[in-house]
């Protein structure tokens, strides 16, 4: 097990859909109110409900500091857009935006496009890879200080600091340069949810944050420590990489004792983790895990948004905060901060400076 | 009268040189030109596209604005900080398909409780297909096939969901599209969001005629948006509409002062700062589509041909016979003994309506009284601040006149274009 980081929480605000604002917006403030890191906002083509980016960049200038996390699918959408998107979402947010990228596996999301049918997910997460990878690239495409409105020569940008990503994947090429310039946070933070195998290969080379699923500390460690050795193997740092434990949570009623067998650790349900008891008893939960290092924090994702969020906010979190195991206001202005995640350099200027020092 | 306001873009009549100018993608710059723009009651703000980096002699293009935010994502989050005004995304019918983009833009019509508009735009060339998996090259008839076949997909899309609330499966099968399953989003508020069109062919007149509720139109001069007007206008019958239904805006530029003499002095000014002595070269180069760069911008033109058909810009259109326009450059250039820099002012840049507060006014109302537009869409040449004086100053003397709103009297885009809720068909 590896060495205890702080603790980060995040919470879903998706459930039953809502088609106005006002919803998603008290949910978000509440979040912020309980300086979480980000909320996530779940979406796929299928799934009644307005495009989650959208909604997300609506409540993005109502709020101030909580990270902004819409599931962004890859199967059906172009790249190039895709990483124009999740940019914007980061410029009006001022550095706090995220999205948790995901595959469309159905037929009936395949009819909706009608350009290619439905493919195994290791194919769509390979191409989800490709997808957060070029999207990277983009990113990082215009160096920090390209635009240099230089009057005496007539040059809005210096365009040795534009690059082409000339990218080639197995089902798409992207020649770039991004038409948005370098986002606020250098590039928005990926996430991945590496519950399934072929996620976990994605998650693993391009996340900054992954989700994962596990019923005992144990094997939340155990799955943690592989993802961070698979990082490690793609040259990547692991230590710049966030595990969070993805929890469903039912705090419906808080009169209840925690359900026989959740003294050790929640229990299995569907796909993933279902915690049912009280706030207070989620706190315990929360603090007994991290503290025995299975995972850098959680991702909350309440049965009942309007009625969980609002317990875990003033109940579990008010409780962590108490007891010192989670912070009371945000540090910093962006969600790469709230992570404790550095601002990447653009990879292209950093070759650039080596290539100048040859 | 109608008016929209254009977010100032990449191009050399954006000003980024005055001390003025602020940035052309942090938020609080789409924020100040949208809350100015509602202040003035405008119809709706208005964002453009371009979906790869302008390139000139084989090099990312340096000299004018680069770079901006991607447009539904900026009008969402514009959504939180405005009330009324309608918020209109440019987006391209080539490089997206209906499913997602009707979905998008229903999104934002809810989000924002009904005021979204698509302007549909076509353009594409193998060099902006270079970032898509779609790739390559629509020629020009085929562009229009598939943009009246998307805008029509969409529309069924919307109108799979009854005004009531209820969804049903849609199935759409066509030339360009096969697609079916169930849309995700209830039917828009407008019903289906305003769509605009940009684009001037015949083919882009009669599919506007068609299709469209605005047209944004280049055409700023009394006698050409006269010409146009009566043209688009006599082709709605055809498809069993009305005048009223198809909205005329063109694209214009307004500089005022205290006096008409003053205002033409600012105008005068903005001019020399829109083309730079490196800006009247990269203009000349266009036309006469070869380098240029050993020519002095204070100099005479160059005593060389054009080449035809060159490539030296890629991702902007190319108008007109390169001949016929330095022939009429040397003529404009001799008469008035003007150097290459002074030419292309004299000939490339173009202000519609410059004069007091009072002449403005009167113009554009004249305009709108004589058939020319049924409103405008004003192309300010500084970030963000463009439309200050014309908010402060000339929409107060329309409003007084009557030629214009004092009060939104909806709350939809619709309503403030005074276009019907279109009829569902389920
Ligand atoms: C006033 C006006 C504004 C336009 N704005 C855009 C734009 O923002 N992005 C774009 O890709 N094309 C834009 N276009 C190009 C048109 O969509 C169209 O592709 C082009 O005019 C060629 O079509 P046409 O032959 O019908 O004119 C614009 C055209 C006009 C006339």
């Amino acid at each position: 097990m590896s060495a205890r980081t702080s603790l980060h929480l995040a919470a879903e605000i998706g459930g039953p859909p809502h088609y106005d604002a006002g919803h998603y917006l008290r949910l978000a403030r509440l979040a912020e109110d309980g300086a979480l890191d980000y909320v996530t906002l779940g979406d796929s083509f299928a799934r009644p409900g307005l495009d989650a980016l959208a909604v997300l960049a609506r409540v993005a200038p109502a709020t101030d500091r909580i990270g902004l996390v819409p599931t962004v699918t890859t199967t059906h959408t172009e790249p190039f857009h895709v990483s124009s998107a999740v940019a914007t979402l980061d410029w009006v947010s001022r550095g706090r935006a995220g999205w948790s990228a995901d595959v469309s596996t159905t037929e009936a999301e395949a009819r909706l496009f009608g350009r290619r049918t439905a493919a195994p997910p290791a194919a769509l997460w390979q191409e989800a890879g490709e997808v957060a990878d070029v999207s990277g690239r983009l990113w990082d495409s215009w160096e920090d200080d390209a635009e240099i409105r230089d009057t005496a020569t007539g040059r809005f940008i210096d365009r040795d600091k534009l690059h082409y990503v000339d990218f080639e994947g197995a089902t798409f090429s992207v020649r770039g340069p991004a038409i948005v310039p370098r986002p606020p946070q250098g590039r928005p933070v990926t996430v991945i949810d590496a519950t399934t195998g072929p996620a976990r290969e994605a998650a693993a080379r391009h996340a900054d944050v992954v989700h994962i699923r596990a019923t005992t500390p144990e094997q939340a460690a155990a799955v943690r420590d592989e993802v961070r050795a698979k990082a490690a193997a793609h040259g990547r740092d692991p230590g710049a990489l966030r595990v969070l434990v993805a929890l469903t949570v039912d705090l419906g009623d808080m009169e209840t004792a925690p359900e026989p067998g959740l003294e050790s650790g929640p229990r299995l349900a569907g796909r993933g983790t279902y915690f049912r008891g009280g706030p207070v008893d989620l706190a315990d939960l929360i603090a007994q895990w991290h503290r025995a290092g299975a995972a850098d924090g959680f991702h909350l994702t309440p049965i009942t948004p309007e009625r969980d969020l609002e317990r875990i906010v003033n109940g579990t979190v008010a409780l962590l905060q108490h007891r010192s195991l989670f912070r009371t206001f945000h540090p910093g202005g962006t969600l790469r901060e709230h992570l404790g995640l550095v601002r990447p350099a653009s990879r292209y200027a950093a070759a650039r400076a080596v290539a100048k020092e040859v | 009268m109608h008016l929209a306001a254009h977010f100032p873009g990449v191009n050399n009549t954006t000003v980024w040189a005055d001390p003025r100018s602020r940035s052309q993608i942090d938020f609080s710059s789409f924020e100040q030109l949208a809350r100015t723009a509602e202040r003035g009651k405008f119809d709706f703000f208005f964002l453009a596209e371009g979906l790869r980096l302008r390139e000139h002699n084989g090099r990312v293009h340096d000299l004018d604005v680069v770079g901006r935010p991607e447009s539904l994502t900026v009008l969402n989050a514009l959504a939180a900080v405005t009330d009324r005004l309608g918020l209109a995304a440019t987006v391209n019918a080539t490089f997206n398909e209906p499913y997602e983009l009707a979905r998008r833009l229903a999104t934002l019509d809810h989000l924002s409780a009904g005021r979204a508009a698509w302007n549909v735009v076509t353009s594409s060339d193998a060099f902006t297909g270079e970032n898509f998996r779609r790739g390559g090259y629509l020629d020009r008839a085929d562009r229009y096939t598939r943009a009246a076949e998307f805008v029509a997909t969409a529309r069924e899309l919307w109108d799979s969901w009854t005004p009531d609330g209820t969804s049903r499966p849609f199935a759409h099968e066509g030339p360009q599209f096969a697609i079916s399953g169930e849309f995700t989003v209830p039917r828009p508020p407008q019903g289906h969001p305003v769509v605009i069109q940009a684009g001037d062919s015949d083919e882009g007149r009669e599919f506007a005629a068609s299709a469209a509720d605005v047209i944004f139109t280049r055409h700023g001069t009394l006698e050409a948006g006269r010409d146009f007007y009566a043209d688009v206008k006599a082709r709605l019958a055809a498809y069993g509409r009305e005048p009223g239904d198809l909205k005329i805006m063109p694209g214009v530029t307004v500089v005022t002062g205290d006096t008409d003499a003053e205002a033409q002095e600012r105008a005068a000014g903005i001019r020399r700062q829109q083309v730079s002595p490196q800006n009247a070269i990269l203009t000349a180069e266009q036309i006469w589509g070869t380098d240029l760069s050993a020519y002095d911008p204070d100099g005479p033109l160059p005593a060389i041909d054009p080449v035809p058909d060159s490539e030296i810009t890629q991702g902007r259109v190319r108008h007109g016979d390169p001949f016929a326009i330095v022939a009429r450059w040397r003529a404009i250039s001799e008469a008035k003994g003007l150097s290459l820099r002074q030419t292309v002012i004299e000939t490339t840049t173009r202000q519609s309506f410059i004069g007091s507060p009072r002449t403005v006014a009167a113009e554009l109302t004249a305009f709108v009284d004589e058939r020319a537009a049924d409103g405008f869409i004003l192309v300010p040449h500084l970030t963000p601040s463009g439309l200050d004086d014309f908010v402060d100053r000339v929409v107060p003397l329309l409003q007084e006149s009557g030629a214009f709103r004092t009060e939104y009297t909806g709350s939809t885009l619709r309503s403030h274009l005074g276009l019907p809720e279109p009829v569902w068909k389920g």
